[in-house]
């Protein structure tokens, strides 16, 4: 069955994708991913054109090693100062991919690429031939390139957990422990590029940026604990790819499109709603405690002019409007709210503090 | 009759950042003429305090006023000098260049610096000694130099109060010196100047006034007064201040 | 050569391109230097990705290829993912590199679900849409050419009056609001104007180069001088130079896309610039420093030169140069050589080197400055 086949290639090409994709966002490396699938595509059309296929293994090397080199030459732009980090990386990647694109359009112009859009990735827009590409011949080619390559990803977080821990967290400490965070580093770039390159020849560059980052950016939301962030990176990205499926076949548009908006909308939903993070909750926790806060801070200033002689004057709401600099809605805000506290007593302009209150107050400007 | 009303007046400022509070109803005032150093230990508030007074950050609580006016009304008798990493300085401009942008609030928009601003820049650079370096890129000057033509961008505002975070941070003796007789100067000229200072060595030597700062205002007045044992010991003594430990806020959507 | 070339600027069609490519090679250029300055060089990516969904939206919208409404919906779709942009950044506790990989990657996404909906309802002239994944700049019309113009013009004014501000706020920006100016808003203003010019562009080079467009010709120009109006001058000039030069070379050969080789010669640019600028250029800061190193050899040689000759009471003795390479660091000879050019040395006899008067001259100057060091 054609589309069950889609989906568990896809599947499996989100898990592959999230394990190099976990460290590139906690490492603040995301666009190194877009820099090199972009770039690994001239490494595909020189492979290809020793190859003469697009199955073999040496597209995937060659790729992977263009990969490579894109780093390489970002970071010797950087070292050299005369430009800055996302100069650098801005620079590189279309150059190469330039290139590749017109080495495809001079060379394989006769070459009938159009349904093995494969080469274009994301410049393929007629996705919807892709169900064509995953007729049994190909459908099977997808899912052994992808599952060798989530078996290696997952051997080499596997093995080099605690190194890839460290280094990302540590890099200082991971120099103390005796091993090579640069080596770690590359090794990371690599697996970036072999995942790139194995994805991108199945359902398009764009896919492999996105699922590479968006379900880790939205599991970082969630947690910051590393073994939990890959969990929900894995959970995350298979939801993406079963609804995102199911909004496809029903509106009969690109599939990894819709993978990726609905991991997209998984991401919005989860930056606004988090419970613990969400913006919306934010929101809601800032307004309770400013108020807290305030209030705080009124029962400070009315315990600082108590028993002295302006305390007629100072202990106000009208005085908390100026003094404080506060609008008069709010200040009327914290008085009540101040009251339903039983942190104070309100006749009308006055403001006095209860016992209780006068303890709260006390107890906030303690020296520990 | 004496005129007792201070020049800036600080009621009540609180400011949180993140979970913490930073500034805690700090009051203070300010007489016009001080030579006046903001001290504290790290974290203790001290450039958030700066910020807070310019606008640059918004308070939970409280009012700043310069002149008896808010701050907005009177700008442009206030200079502020920035901490010298607050800025690229690969950025392609050259020395001149900068100390103009102190005449870009003079200009308003739309016009352009012209001939008097250009003399008012390099006297204000003279006045720092950097005259020679008016068209250097500013990326092949050493730290020193770097505070000097911000202070000459501060100068060239002739503004009438002046605000300086960390001005004597990496610099060389030379240039420590000259920044010193230029406070010097511009207090017998019956400016008023506060400085964010990390050396309490010498603090006496340079300043007149000093605001001990922990969070809260610990002291603040002539440094004969209020430099005591018992308020560095305040200041600095390894404690912290506490609001509470159950108001936690979490002020990062302001 | 020639002939081809000058038949090709005497086509009404090709002046267009040239006309547009140049367009979009300037204001991307101008804008692209602040976008560089400002650490917002991957904005240009970002937001050429993100304008996919507005283009399309907008196709629906208006059933047309008209370029406005194709532009305006790209714009609003920028705008909107700068805004998402800043609010990932600030809000959250994800940086910017994952916020710009997000937008990217998620916009373009769902981008491609309304252009294979598009294609799905075979709406007609649905094909033009292409030019804006990958940017034909041969497809340009004359109308295209007007909005292209007009936009650009107006992002040119606007940078023109408002530069000062724009130089103050990119440089330092808290300074710039105890003078006065509303920070936030400029700042967002030159992102929007940023966002004008990304889009302005994509229907030459595409979405993909975009973001070399945005940067390369602002890194070029950076190596040449230190001043923000001529970096800006010389960004635009390199983007009009690069565009042009990737114009008549695609439209020379067959089967060239214009985007890529814009690129190309626009990287060529930046490489030339990074290597060979005077003052900052890799090459020539290698050569200075071998120039250096050289020197100081040589002066070594003539100081040894001259302590040999303390002893013998005459400054322009002749030594044996055995003695003289015994000391040296080396190649002892090429530089003797070399000074004898300069006329700071003489060879009386095969072997035997003594510093001239000239010679002499110099290195007491040299032991002079060394004093006053």
């Amino acid at each position: 069955m054609p589309e069950l086949e889609i989906i568990v290639i896809a599947i499996i090409l989100v898990q592959a994708c999230i394990l190099p994709g976990v460290f590139l966002v906690l490492r603040g490396m995301s666009l190194m991913s877009d820099a090199i699938s972009h770039a690994s595509l001239l490494g595909i059309v020189i492979a290809f054109f020793y190859a003469r296929s697009l199955d073999s293994p040496l597209l995937i090397i060659s790729a992977g090693l263009t990969g490579l080199v894109t780093v390489m030459i970002t970071e010797w732009l950087i070292s050299t100062k005369r430009l800055k980090e996302d100069a650098a990386i801005g620079l590189v990647f279309p150059l190469f991919f330039s290139i590749g694109v017109i080495l495809i359009s001079k060379y394989m112009g006769s070459i009938h690429i159009d349904s093995d859009c494969v080469l274009f990735g994301e410049i393929a827009f007629t996705p919807f031939e892709r169900l064509n590409m995953f007729s049994y011949d190909l459908g099977p080619v997808a899912l052994w390139i992808m599952s060798f390559i989530l078996i290696v990803n997952s051997s080499l977080t596997f093995i080099f957990y605690k190194e890839l821990k460290i280094s990302t967290f540590d890099k200082s400490l991971a120099h103390a422990l005796g091993f090579s965070p640069i080596l770690i580093h590359y090794g990371l770039m690599i697996m970036t590029s072999i995942t790139a390159v194995g994805a991108f020849e199945s359902v398009g560059s764009i896919l492999v940026v996105a699922l590479m980052i968006t379900p880790p950016a939205t599991a970082f939301l969630l947690t910051k604990r590393l073994s939990r962030m890959i969990i929900v990176s894995s959970i995350v990205g298979i939801l993406s790819v079963l609804i995102g499926y199911l909004g496809a076949f029903a509106l009969d548009v690109s599939i990894s499109g819709a993978i990726v908006s609905c991991s997209g909308l998984l991401f919005l939903i989860t930056l606004f709603f988090s419970p613990k993070s969400g913006l919306i909750i934010k929101v809601i926790k800032f307004n309770e405690n400013k108020l807290t806060f305030s209030t705080r801070m009124l029962l400070v200033q009315l315990l600082d002019h108590e028993g002295k002689s302006n305390e007629i004057l100072e202990n106000t709401i009208s005085n908390m409007i100026t003094h404080m600099n506060w609008p008069e809605k709010f200040a009327k805000k914290v008085a009540k709210f101040a009251v339903q506290k039983n942190y104070i007593l309100r006749s009308g302009n006055d403001l006095k503090l209860t016992n209780f209150g006068r303890e709260v107050a006390k107890h906030t400007l303690q020296w520990t | 009759m004496i005129e007792n009303k201070a020049l800036i007046t600080v009621n009540d400022l609180t400011v949180a950042y993140k979970e913490k509070p930073v500034l805690w109803d700090i009051d203070v005032e300010i007489p016009k003429g001080v030579l006046l150093s903001v001290v504290g230990p790290n974290g203790a508030g001290k450039t958030t305090l700066i910020k807070a007074m310019l606008g640059l950050i918004k308070p939970a609580a409280g009012t700043v006023s310069f002149f008896g006016q808010n701050y907005k009304r009177v700008r442009k008798k206030i200079a502020y000098i920035p901490q010298r990493n607050s800025v690229d300085w690969d950025f392609p401009t050259t020395v001149i260049d900068v100390v103009l942008m102190g005449r870009y609030g003079h200009l308003g928009w739309f016009s352009r610096p012209g001939v008097t601003d250009y003399e008012l820049a390099k006297k204000a650079l003279e006045k720092v000694g950097m005259e020679d370096f008016f068209d250097r890129q500013i990326n092949q000057l050493s730290g020193g130099q770097q505070q000097r033509i911000f202070l000459a961008r501060a100068l060239v505002q002739d503004a009438e109060i002046y605000f300086m975070d960390e001005p004597f941070v990496g610099v060389d003796i030379a240039t420590e010196k000259a920044i010193v007789n230029l406070l010097k100067l511009l207090r017998s000229d019956g400016k008023t100047v506060i400085v964010v200072h990390h050396d309490l060595q010498t603090l006496k030597e340079y300043f007149d006034w000093v605001l001990l700062l922990n969070v809260r205002k610990i002291a603040c007045g002539p440094v004969k007064k209020v430099l005591t044992p018992k308020n560095l010991q305040l200041t600095y003594g390894g404690r912290t201040f506490n609001i509470g430990k159950d108001v936690a806020l979490n002020l990062d959507l302001d | 050569m020639h002939d081809v070339i000058s038949s090709l600027f005497l086509n009404y069609t090709f002046l267009i391109v040239i006309i547009g490519t140049s367009i979009i090679g300037s204001v991307a250029g101008s804008l692209g230097v602040f976008a560089v300055l400002r650490r917002q060089s991957l904005l240009g990516d970002c937001i050429a990705h993100a304008a996919l969904p507005g283009i399309c939206i907008a196709f629906l919208i208006s059933v047309s290829k008209q370029s406005w409404t194709l532009l305006a919906g790209a714009i609003v779709a920028g705008v909107i993912g700068a805004l998402l942009l800043h609010l990932i950044q600030e809000y959250s506790e994800l940086k910017r590199d994952a916020a710009l990989g997000i937008i990217l990657s998620v916009f373009f996404g769902f981008g491609l679900v309304l252009l294979t909906y598009i294609q799905s309802q075979e709406i007609s002239e649905q094909s033009g849409l292409n030019v804006y994944l990958f940017g034909n700049a041969a497809t340009l019309l004359r109308n295209d050419i007007y909005v292209m113009g007009s936009l650009g013009i107006v992002v040119i004014l606007f940078l023109i009056l408002f530069w000062k501000e724009f130089k103050v706020v990119s440089f330092d920006k808290d300074f710039a609001s105890t003078l006065g100016f509303p920070q936030k808003r400029i700042d967002f203003f030159i992102t929007f104007l940023t966002v004008i010019s990304i889009v302005v562009g994509l229907q030459a080079v595409g979405v993909v180069l975009m973001s070399a467009l945005i940067i390369a010709p602002a890194v070029a120009a950076r190596q040449w001088t230190d001043q923000l109006y001529k970096m800006v001058m010389l960004s635009a000039l390199f983007g009009i130079l690069s565009s042009v030069s990737g114009v008549i070379i695609s439209s020379l050969y067959e089967k060239m896309p214009t985007g890529p080789v814009i690129v190309i010669m626009v990287s060529i640019i930046v490489v030339i610039s990074l290597f060979f600028a005077p003052k900052r250029g890799i090459f020539v800061s290698y050569i200075r420093h071998i120039n250096q190193k050289l020197t100081i050899h040589s002066d070594r040689v003539l100081l040894n030169l001259y302590q040999f000759s303390e002893v013998q009471k005459d400054p322009t003795f002749a030594h044996d140069i055995t003695v003289l390479d015994f000391v040296g660091e080396g190649s002892t000879l090429s530089i003797l050589n070399k000074l004898k050019n300069k006329k700071l040395v003489y060879n009386p006899r095969n072997g035997y080197w003594g510093l001239s008067i000239k010679g002499v001259k110099y290195v007491k100057n040299l032991l002079k400055e060394t004093k006053n060091a």
